[in-house]
């Protein structure tokens, strides 16, 4: 038979500091874990509705960013010509060269970062569908106008609609505010490409990028681009670059987290066995009373576990909920393989939920588990005899 | 001294409970010197930054190149000294993981200005002469196992195409912050090849390093260079080394500020086991304090034994976990190198950890020890468990 479960919180409850410490303790540490986890799931997830997977990214070979590519007009208009390109209903086909050059700008609580200015195409928009226009209109062509993204506006100085920018900027009105989601679009100012490439002085595009036919063979167009020799280009589908971008942050993040929370489960797991080891030499003569009555010592190891599992669970409950606000919070930083701004949430999934849960539970058996093997192999009589 | 030597019986006492608490303020403790020694590593290029040095760059942003014709000019203002260039070279060492920083730069000023690189001579002379040669910092090398005399392939992120260099020169820091685990090679190995397949990229310089006479000049200098160039298509920004770094740091703050908060939750969880511990013995041992109260000791020397204890638990943690930090950071440096270049803790990390021991302990006790003083006598020694 088994001791009640009844048995196991009340123990808890009437050892309300010593829980609370233990607990919390934990708490932390979970809250610690899922808000890396979020953290992570946040840029992944940005970068990865940044891309579409039916697009295509034309760089120049070797480059792994869009700033350090360069395509020249020659390249981009030999690009045209591929097969397999989509083509709209109105007939355009669904292709754009684009331009992608960094400029310093000021942030609103001082110093400055990177800001992507993105020339673009008349088709960028189209291949773009998560960039809605959600005040003001988009840019016209060939004139001094620009789009930012709302993450923008949020974090950089004079980004509303009739701001202007400073340096090679300064006659360029801000006629639009995008809203890219959860994208890097968000950080990004969007413009003319040709004007932008006049303002620069650049005579090579950036990138080229188009949509793939539905159906049509991906490695037949990749095998065009890069092994032509006067292209000296790569074809990457979107979703795969924009990860790729990601990818040493996200290193960065992933070991710095694992780390943290080693080390702090550590600090925890021994939390919450001191708890346990006193619960235990605290209740000797209960233990003793419980195996005079009858109940086994395998009923004995399940609820002093029971006892240290609801503490995990109790740690985690109260860890997940405060990370849970966590998502209200929007991170902005530089990006170092773009070298650019980026800013993307702490993103709570079902995933992440189950994983701290568990991740909590296990702190709570493994601080659980040698203390209640000690309880579990009393004597019953010394048991009985101590005060 | 009566109640010393009870202190250090009562702090172990409970031996296991004791251990595991100084283990777990052992971990608590090497986490934050981690924590803030990524920290201070962050900002360790700012420490090593010469007041004597000034940065120009395209006013857009670093990512724009400024025309090499600015060198002469930049020289003929007052109080620069020297002038030397340079371009982020972005090259992958066969992959992407293998990151670290490569430039090219005019090598002779270069290496004057950085008086902090050590070189032995005859390695610099035959740098110097070698067009394709390379100097890399002696941390580079040993990351890959690099002889002097090595040909070693970059692939070109930025400029297209696979560079071959030759190792000639190893240098290594004055002190410790200097980055060991820098490439740069030739600037006209670079222009020359440009000049060939990329003229448009030719004679382009992605920033101007000045070195200055006194560095009290180093704002009207800076002043005077930014208002050579005003107007002109390619407007400069001209700031010290310093504050040019600063500038970078201050991109990445987000991630400074996430690890900062971070570090502060390790203290509170510190804190917790610490109380706990504190909270579990007190409550055993309301009987004694009756006892010694019936004695005739004074709420405050009661206090006092409580107190000692939770000090002498947290400060013994902290020894442990100060002594475990250092072949910590070797392990963390080994995994992260391609982030931080320089890994070393600094000495005020540890005083900071002794210091969040001794208020760890002290507040672990606070709620404890006020419990036991309150206690009525009689009440205290009726109490059982």
């Amino acid at each position: 038979m088994a001791v009640p479960i009844s048995y196991s919180i009340r123990s808890l409850w009437t050892r309300r500091l010593t829980t609370v410490l233990t607990a919390g303790g934990m708490a932390l540490v979970v809250f610690v874990f899922a808000a890396v986890l979020m953290l992570a799931e946040g840029l992944r997830q940005t970068l990865v509705q940044t891309g579409s997977p039916d697009n295509l990214v034309i760089l120049r070979k070797g480059a792994t960013s869009e700033v350090s590519s360069a395509i020249e007009p020659e390249k981009a208009a030999v690009l045209e010509s591929l097969p397999g390109i989509a083509v709209d209903e109105g007939g355009e086909t669904l292709l754009a060269r684009e331009v992608v050059v960094l400029i310093a700008l000021d942030k609103r609580g001082g110093g400055s970062s990177n800001v992507t200015i993105r020339g673009i195409g008349r088709e960028s928009l189209a291949l773009r569908p998560q960039v809605r226009i959600v005040q003001g209109r988009m840019p016209r062509f060939g004139v001094h106008e620009m789009v930012v993204g709302e993450s923008l506006v949020r974090r950089f100085r004079g980004m509303g609609i009739g701001g202007t920018l400073p340096g090679a900027l300064k006659d360029w009105r801000i006629v639009g505010v995008m809203d890219a989601g959860n994208t890097a679009f968000n950080s990004e100012i969007w413009a003319d490409a040709e004007q932008v490439m006049q303002a620069f002085r650049r005579e090579a595009y950036s990138i080229v990028i188009f949509r793939l036919q539905h159906g049509f063979p991906l490695h037949r167009v990749s095998a065009i681009v890069e092994n032509d020799p006067r292209l000296t280009l790569q074809a990457k589908i979107e979703t795969v670059f924009y990860l790729e971008q990601s990818e040493a942050m996200a290193r960065f993040l992933r070991i710095l987290g694992i780390t943290l929370t080693v080390i702090f489960s550590l600090g925890a797991v021994i939390g919450a066995m001191i708890t346990m080891y006193s619960a235990v030499a605290n209740r000797t003569r209960e233990i003793g009373t419980l195996r005079a009555l009858g109940f086994r010592r395998r009923a004995i190891l399940l609820s002093f576990l029971a006892e240290s599992l609801f503490l995990g669970l109790a740690g985690g409950c109260i860890g997940i909920f405060f990370a849970s606000f966590m998502q209200l919070i929007t991170i902005s930083t530089l990006n170092f393989q773009s070298f650019s701004e980026l800013a993307f949430k702490f993103t709570l999934t079902p995933a992440i939920f189950g994983q701290s849960l568990a991740f909590a539970l296990l702190m709570g058996f493994i601080g659980g588990v040698l203390p209640a093997f000690r309880a579990s192999r009393m004597n019953i009589v010394e048991a009985l005899r101590t005060s | 001294m009566i109640l010393w030597k009870i202190i250090f019986k009562n702090a172990f006492r409970h031996k296991l409970r004791t251990a595991l608490t100084v283990l777990a303020v052992a971990v608590a403790i090497l986490a934050f010197g981690l924590l803030r020694t990524v920290i201070s590593t962050w900002y360790a290029s700012v420490e090593t930054s010469s007041a004597t040095r000034l940065i120009t760059r395209n006013a857009v942003s670093i990512t724009f190149p400024l025309p090499l014709s600015y060198y002469s000019k930049i020289r003929q203002v007052d109080h620069v000294e020297m002038v030397s260039y340079g371009n982020w070279f972005g090259g992958i060492y066969i992959t992407e993981e293998n990151f670290f920083a490569n430039f090219a730069v005019e090598p002779e000023t270069y290496l004057e200005l950085y008086p902090e690189y050590l070189i032995d001579e005859d390695q610099r002379s035959s740098f110097l002469r070698d067009r394709r040669g390379f100097i890399a910092g002696r941390q580079l090398v040993e990351r890959f196992g690099w002889e002097v005399g090595d040909i070693v392939t970059l692939e070109g992120t930025i400029y297209p195409g696979n560079w071959e260099f030759q190792l000639q020169a190893v240098y290594r820091g004055r002190d410790e912050n200097v980055d060991e685990s820098q490439f740069f090679f030739h600037w006209e190995y670079l222009n020359e090849t440009l000049e060939e397949t990329d003229p448009a990229m030719a004679d382009q310089v992605g920033y101007y390093l000045v070195g200055i006479t006194d560095p009290d000049m180093a704002a009207q200098v800076a002043g005077e260079i930014d208002a050579l160039f005003a107007n002109s298509p390619a407007e400069t920004i001209t700031e010290t080394e310093e504050s040019f770094v600063l500038g970078f740091i201050s991109m990445t703050e987000t991630i400074i500020e996430v690890i900062r908060i971070v570090s502060l939750v390790v203290i509170v969880i510190i804190l917790a086991v610490v109380a706990n511990t504190m909270a579990m013995t007190t409550r055993e041992r309301t009987g004694e304090y009756a006892v010694l109260k019936t004695l005739g000791y004074s709420g405050g020397q009661i206090t006092f034994l409580i107190m000692g204890e939770a000090l002498i638990i947290s400060l013994c943690g902290a020894l442990l976990g100060i002594l475990l930090t250092y072949p910590a950071a070797q392990g963390f440096r080994q995994a992260l190198r391609a982030f931080f270049p320089t890994f070393n803790v600094q000495p005020d990390t540890i005083l900071i950890d002794l210091g969040i021991a001794v208020i760890v302990g002290i507040a672990a006790s606070l709620i404890p020890s006020r419990q036991a003083v309150r206690i009525r006598i009689a009440e205290g020694l009726r109490r059982i468990g």
